[in-house]
Parts: structure tokens; C-alpha cells; sequence
């Protein structure tokens, strides 16, 4: 089937928008979790939402929004333990995920539902999604980006340094809370995209990707959402390319796209790194005493292939464990 | 009619039960260079994290420009460098961000940045001489010129008080001459500085009043070649008290992917 051919069904119009608008709303707030080195706790509002799911089956109101409203709750409470810095922090979050994702599946049993249509939130149905989840999940992503992006240099202030915020007036508290709030929404979001279990890995990978390629926060948010949006569509249009006797699931294609990305980055990011590393320069002062190297015929320049690094007012080469420095006819140790 | 910076009467602060400053008594005038000395734990940074409001005072008062600090929301009147540890975090950062986010004093929500914005950022930047590396990642610069891009987010809001937390840690001499010059400069536009020092090095020169302190207490006030044998030592650098050791540390905030080798491993 063509792309073309393809993009006359209706259901696949209404998953690529849903792609799109994912795609650009993870990355968005996976950015400052990953700033605040909270990578995984997208995981766990995920995990807490599985009630939330369960409890719209079960009760017949929409699952997204009972969803919306349990992530919140769930979001709100690990934000308030994490912030009380407590020893057991963790712990309090892992009875939190664990009673969250159990609950959510014993509920499911009770109220009769089968475990198939659990099993659509928790590993997504983007091919499933109505009308009326559409329009919920373009409403609540374009919150996520605007926000997200808007309050950005606020956000940014607050996840890089929470003192230096918190002395510039900043009501750090309640820009945690909304970080926490907006990672709930988004999990919500990519749940009928990627499913429950794989929302993390929208919010965090691109941006684990994005950063092997920058240098500036700006840049790197940017990015992440642009890869976010490649990795949702790509996921979602490549198993449509192939022949139709396989059967290929969209969410974990989108995640495995999303990877795909970041092996593809990470030997450039990791060369960009260790070049620099060994190119930073040397910040000790010049040693006291005077150590000339011994015979040593090759002459060093610049190009002549030996790692150059700026030591004061000159440059050092360094090869072989040594560093040589040049002094008149001779190198000598530094 | 002056104002006065900081005044603290009686002011005590307790972290976690345990009292940790006792009975300080501190007024701190317009345009002063004050620092604040002592060995480790005897409250200093604890003394500058009151004054900013980040740990609350147990007894007496404090006041910002002779406001309660309780009452205090000129903030933007007030710049902060804290000790360097927090210059990197999960997500690369551009020099030029992180001075950009201390405007954020004077900034009100979801407005773009002036062009008042973006000449106190660059003002900044040439302040502490780092112009040229606005674009570069904090985390490639060495912990020197970390610490003075830290500097030039604080100034970057044109605060008229500064509160700096031992600048001078793990930071190499031709950084820390770097450093005096960019305070240097602040002192002569007319701030008011209070900088927490584990020895003087090249600010001693700038400076006119040392605060000693002691378990909790302040035990000298006045002028810095007034000050007890061991500050008139550390002016001179031949005292190695304790807690030498964590000076050293340089803390260079690295950024790498799961799969990437530890730095010191990788040489």
C-alpha cells in the first residue's frame, strides 16, 4: 500500500496527528526531568495512570480523563516526597508505582473488563484512537508545548539551580509542582500513542539524543521535540509500509525509532566529548623545576598529529604519558 | 536617607534542631566589601544562606534594605553566587543561558528578552571576561571560569548586594586573579559585597573589613590585618586548617550518555 493510498483512511489521519502532537509534547517536558535527573519519573506517573485507566473502565467515564486526573494526583504526591528529600524518598515511590500499576490491573479483572483493552493503554493503540480522545490529546499536548516552552526560562532557572532560584524570587514550589503536573498530562498523552509502559521512554529518549548533538538548553529542547515528532511518525508510517502479513505494533516501533536515533548520535557526541576532554586546557601552573625531555628527534607543530592543549601562554603536546613543552632546542616536561 | 544593606540582631539559625550560628550581631553598610572567614563549620556559608532567605533564622531579626526579610520581595536588589556545585545538571546548558537565567529578577512571564535584557547579559559576561565563550557549554569550561560565569549570572540582574560562597574553591590562581578583578570592578560601580572566603588570596587587597567566625559566633569585626593570628596566617596562605582537603577538589560537572566511559578512564 502506498503512503498515499494509506493517507485516505481516516483512522490513520486521526494517528498521525496524534503522532504529531505527541511527539512534540514529550520531548517538551521530558527536556527538565531530564534536567533534574528525574529520567524515570515519567515511569512512574505511567505506572500510577494505570489506575487512573482503570478506573474510566471500570466506571464507564472516559479512561483518558480519569487518567489525566490520577497522573495528576500521582504526580503531585512523588513531587512532595522527592522535595521532602527524604531518606526513604525512594521507597515511598516505588510502593507508589508498584500499587499504582497492580491496582490498576486487579481493577480491570473486578470490574469485568477484559485485559485487552488494558492491554491498549499500557503498550498504546494509535490506530484505535476516536474523535473524541483526538481532540483531548491535541488540547492537553498543545498546553504541554506551550507552557513547556513558554515558561521556559523560568523552568530552566528553577531545574538548574534551585537556590540560585529561590534567591531570585522565583516560587520554586510551585514551578516543581507544575513541571510535575505537565510530566502528568504528558504521560497521559503519549498513553494511547505508546502505551502506559513505554510513555518514558517519548519523554526521555529524544532528548538523551538531542543532547549528543548540543550544547545549549534551548537547543537541545528544540531538538528533542523535533526527533519526538521524527520518532512518532516514522513509527507509525514505516509498519504501514511493510507487507501486511506482518503485523508490526506502532508504539513499540515508535520507541525503537527513538533509539534508533540515539545510536546513531552517540558516536559523534561521544568523540565531540573526549576530544574535548583532551583538548581542555591544562590549568595547572608550569613546574618548579626544570626537566627537560630526553632525546627527542620528532619536532612538534601544529598538524603533526600529536594532541595539542593550551597550557598559559603555551601549548603543551602530549603523547606517550609525557606533556612536552617547547624551550629553546629542546622540550621539556610539563 | 542611606539604607542599610543587612542588619542582623541577636540572629541565630539552626539547621535540623542542631543551632548552628549564635547571637550574631551584623550590619553591613552601603558600597562595603565585607568577607566572611573562618574554618569549616563555623557557619559561614550558613551565615550567607540566612541572609538570602534559603535557611530561616531561629532568633532575633534580619533585614534586607531594612525590610524584614519575612516581608523582603526586592530580590532583584540581590545577586547570589553559591559555592560552584550546581553550574552543571542532566541537560547541556550555554554559558549565555545560565547568565541569562539571572535576569530573570527583572523579567516579567512570557515576555521575550529586551534589549536592556540582553545588553546587562553581555555586560556580564565581559565583566568576568567571558565574552568570547558565551556560546560554549558550561560544562566544557574548567571550575574556574565555571565559578565566574556563576558571578556573571548574579550580576546579569544588577543586583546592588552581592552574597558570594567561597569563590575562590578549587579555582587555580589565574582564575582566582580573574575573579578579584571582576569583584574589583563590581566594588567600584558601587555594590555592596559579602563574599565567604576559605583564604584570601588575591581579594585581600580589596577588601576593608573581615568577619570572623567561630563555632556558631562571631569573634572578630574589623579591619582584615586587625583580625586573630590565623586570618592575618590565611592572608598570607600558611595556614592549612582543616578541611584542606575538599578545597582542592576541583568539581567538574561532566555530561555523558549511558554508554559512555567515566572521564578517567577514558584518557
Amino acid at each position: 500500500m502506498s503512503l498515499h493510498e494509506l493517507l485516505t483512511y481516516e483512522f490513520v489521519q486521526r494517528a498521525l496527528i496524534a503522532a504529531v502532537f505527541t511527539g512534540f509534547a514529550a520531548p517538551a517536558i521530558g527536556t527538565y526531568l531530564v534536567q533534574r535527573r528525574l529520567a524515570l519519573m515519567g515511569d512512574g506517573i505511567g505506572h500510577v495512570a494505570v489506575t487512573g485507566v482503570a478506573l474510566g473502565l471500570v466506571t464507564q467515564l472516559s479512561p483518558t480523563w480519569t487518567a489525566v486526573a490520577v497522573a495528576v494526583l500521582g504526580a503531585v504526591a512523588i513531587e512532595l516526597v522527592r522535595e521532602r528529600g527524604n531518606v526513604n524518598g525512594d521507597l515511598a515511590l516505588a510502593l507508589m508505582f508498584y500499587g499504582g500499576l497492580a491496582g490498576g490491573v486487579l481493577l480491570t479483572g473486578l470490574g469485568g473488563q477484559s485485559a485487552a483493552r488494558l492491554q491498549q493503554y499500557l503498550f498504546g493503540a494509535i490506530t484505535t484512537i476516536g474523535r473524541d480522545d483526538l481532540i483531548a490529546t491535541m488540547v492537553l499536548a498543545a498546553i504541554v508545548v506551550v507552557v513547556g516552552v513558554g515558561l521556559s526560562p523560568q523552568l530552566f532557572a528553577v531545574s538548574h539551580d534551585v537556590d540560585f532560584a529561590r534567591v531570585a524570587g522565583l516560587r520554586v514550589r510551585y514551578y516543581n509542582l507544575l513541571v510535575a503536573v505537565l510530566a502528568a498530562v504528558s504521560v497521559t498523552v503519549a498513553m494511547r500513542t505508546v502505551g502506559l509502559l513505554l510513555v518514558s521512554a517519548l519523554m526521555v529518549v529524544p532528548v538523551a539524543t538531542a543532547q549528543q548533538l548540543t550544547t545549549s538548553f534551548r537547543r537541545t529542547l528544540g531538538v528533542a521535540m523535533g526527533l519526538g515528532v521524527v520518532a512518532s511518525v516514522g513509527g507509525l508510517v514505516g509498519p504501514a509500509m511493510v507487507p501486511s502479513s506482518t503485523v508490526v505494533a506502532p508504539g513499540p516501533a515508535i520507541i525503537m525509532v527513538a533509539l534508533a536515533c540515539f545510536v546513531l548520535t552517540w558516536p559523534i557526541g561521544s568523540w565531540t566529548r573526549r576530544r574535548a576532554r583532551r583538548r581542555a586546557p591544562f590549568t595547572d601552573s608550569a613546574p618548579q623545576v626544570h626537566e627537560a625531555a630526553e632525546s627527542h628527534p620528532h619536532r612538534h607543530a601544529a598538524g603533526c598529529g600529536h594532541v595539542a592543549v593550551v597550557h598559559h601562554d603555551h601549548v603543551d603536546y602530549v603523547h606517550d604519558g609525557h606533556r612536552h613543552a617547547a624551550h629553546g632546542d629542546h622540550y621539556d616536561e610539563h | 536617607m542611606s539604607v542599610t544593606p543587612v542588619r542582623i540582631q541577636g540572629g541565630a539559625v539552626s539547621i535540623g534542631g542542631r543551632p548552628v550560628l549564635r547571637g550574631i550581631d551584623l550590619e553591613i553598610r552601603e558600597g562595603e566589601f565585607v568577607v566572611l572567614l573562618g574554618a569549616n563549620g563555623s557557619g559561614k556559608s550558613t551565615l550567607v544562606r540566612a541572609c538570602t532567605g534559603l535557611l530561616p533564622t531561629t532568633h532575633g531579626s534580619l533585614h534586607l534594605f531594612d525590610t524584614p526579610i519575612g516581608r523582603f520581595r526586592d530580590w532583584q536588589r540581590v545577586g547570589y553566587v553559591p559555592q560552584r556545585a550546581s553550574a552543571g545538571s542532566g541537560v547541556p546548558a550555554s554559558v549565555w543561558e545560565v547568565v541569562a537565567s539571572g535576569r530573570l529578577t527583572r523579567r516579567r512571564l512570557l515576555r521575550p528578552l529586551g534589549r536592556v535584557d540582553r545588553r546587562a547579559i553581555d555586560d556580564a559576561l565581559e565583566t568576568v571576561g567571558l565574552a568570547d565563550r558565551a556560546r560554549d557549554g558550561v560544562s566544557q569550561l574548567s571550575g574556574g571560569q565555571q565559578q565566574r560565569v556563576l558571578i556573571a549570572r548574579a550580576l546579569a540582574g544588577e543586583p546592588e548586594l552581592f552574597f558570594l560562597d567561597e569563590p575562590n574553591a578549587g579555582v587555580d590562581v589565574e582564575n582566582q586573579q580573574a575573579l578579584a578583578d571582576a569583584l574589583r570592578a563590581l566594588h567600584a560601580r558601587g555594590s555592596t559585597l559579602v563574599t565567604v572566603l576559605h583564604e584570601l588570596g588575591p581579594i585581600a587587597p580589596l577588601t576593608q573589613r573581615a568577619v570572623v567566625l567561630s563555632q556558631g559566633r562571631i569573634v572578630h569585626d574589623g579591619p582584615v590585618d586587625a583580625a586573630p593570628g590565623t586570618v592575618a596566617a590565611m592572608l598570607t596562605g600558611h595556614v592549612h586548617h582543616h578541611g584542606e582537603t575538599d578545597v582542592a577538589v576541583t568539581f567538574a560537572p561532566q555530561l555523558s550518555a549511558p554508554l559512555d566511559t567515566p572521564p578517567e578512564e577514558a584518557r
